[in-house]
């Protein structure tokens, strides 16, 4: 008897192995930061982007309408895609578009915004990248739903359909 | 005489490691335990991506406004979660990370010496 309880308890251990194993194989192994919803938005102050003076956060997320805050860069290739998305929700008369222009050229990023039009309300530079790990960003482009000083909503990359669609009913 | 000569062999593996991890700067041991989440693998330390980067002057604009070691931590895990640590301070999601070592070298200790013991009695 003692000798078949070894095998048995043998067969069942790399069994269990086996399958959390083979179920970690389909699991992402890229790790995105968990969204926590509804925490403050942080306070810093940064440079405007055109008239290159100071704006403190508290000035610009200072009304109770919705904000989005879009971290962008001329060099990125997915803002261009989303840009699109921006300029139709710039349309919309109950939510702000805030731009941070993140690590990038000041010529490049106004021409930028000439050929591809301006959606944003203001845009401010975050030129060593600091602002947006005040955010909790780590990469552009990214997106902040923000209402009465709360991120409400993160997305993370380029907005989309969908995601243009869930932010109009979301602000509905 | 057997025991003595393997308690040194284990006390000289334990300072030789940590001699090696032990920094001499702070802002290099801070963003050495911090994991950069582009390149994921990497310390923050090693990297040299967009993040990483501004990550690293983050940390010396935060030393220099006075916060200690713990208190970037707190800041960084606030924002990002447990993930960006690469030593993760005891809590509930992670009792179980350091428990576990000293769980089985408990359990395979109880089977060697069950072992021991056994052949002894034959």
């Amino acid at each position: 008897m003692k000798t078949k309880i070894f095998p048995i308890f043998l067969v069942v251990t790399f069994s269990i192995i086996f399958f959390v194993f083979y179920k970690g194989l389909q699991n992402s192994n890229i790790y995105t930061p968990e969204i926590k919803s509804e925490i403050k938005i942080p306070s810093f102050e940064a440079k405007e982007f055109f008239s290159k003076d100071n704006v403190n956060s508290d000035q610009i997320f200072i009304g109770s309408e919705y904000y989005l805050l879009n971290i962008w860069a001329s060099w990125c290739i997915p803002c261009r895609e989303e840009h699109k998305y921006l300029m139709d929700l710039s349309k919309k008369e109950n939510i702000k578009i805030i731009g941070q222009n993140y690590k990038d050229n000041f010529v490049n990023a106004k021409n930028f915004l000439i050929k591809l039009d301006n959606p944003y309300d203001l845009i401010y530079f975050d030129n060593d990248g600091t602002i947006a790990i005040e955010w909790g960003a780590y990469g552009v482009p990214e997106s902040f739903l923000i209402k009465n000083n709360k991120i409400v909503k993160k997305i993370i990359g380029p907005l989309n359909e969908k995601l243009l669609f869930e932010i109009k009913e979301f602000t509905q | 005489m057997n025991i003595l000569k393997f308690l040194t062999y284990i006390i000289f593996l334990i300072n030789f490691f940590s001699f090696d991890i032990k920094a001499q700067n702070l802002e290099i041991e801070i963003t050495k335990n911090l994991r950069c989440l582009i390149c994921q693998g990497q310390s923050v330390y090693d990297s040299d991506s967009e993040f990483a980067n501004s990550l690293k002057i983050l940390v010396e604009k935060k030393l220099n406004e006075g916060l200690n070691e713990k208190q970037i931590y707190e800041y960084l895990k606030n924002k990002y979660g447990d993930w960006i640590l690469y030593d993760p301070g005891f809590s509930k999601n992670t009792y179980f990370l350091w428990l576990l070592p000293i769980l089985m070298f408990i359990f395979g200790g109880a089977i060697i010496l069950k072992k021991v013991i056994l052949k002894k009695k034959l």
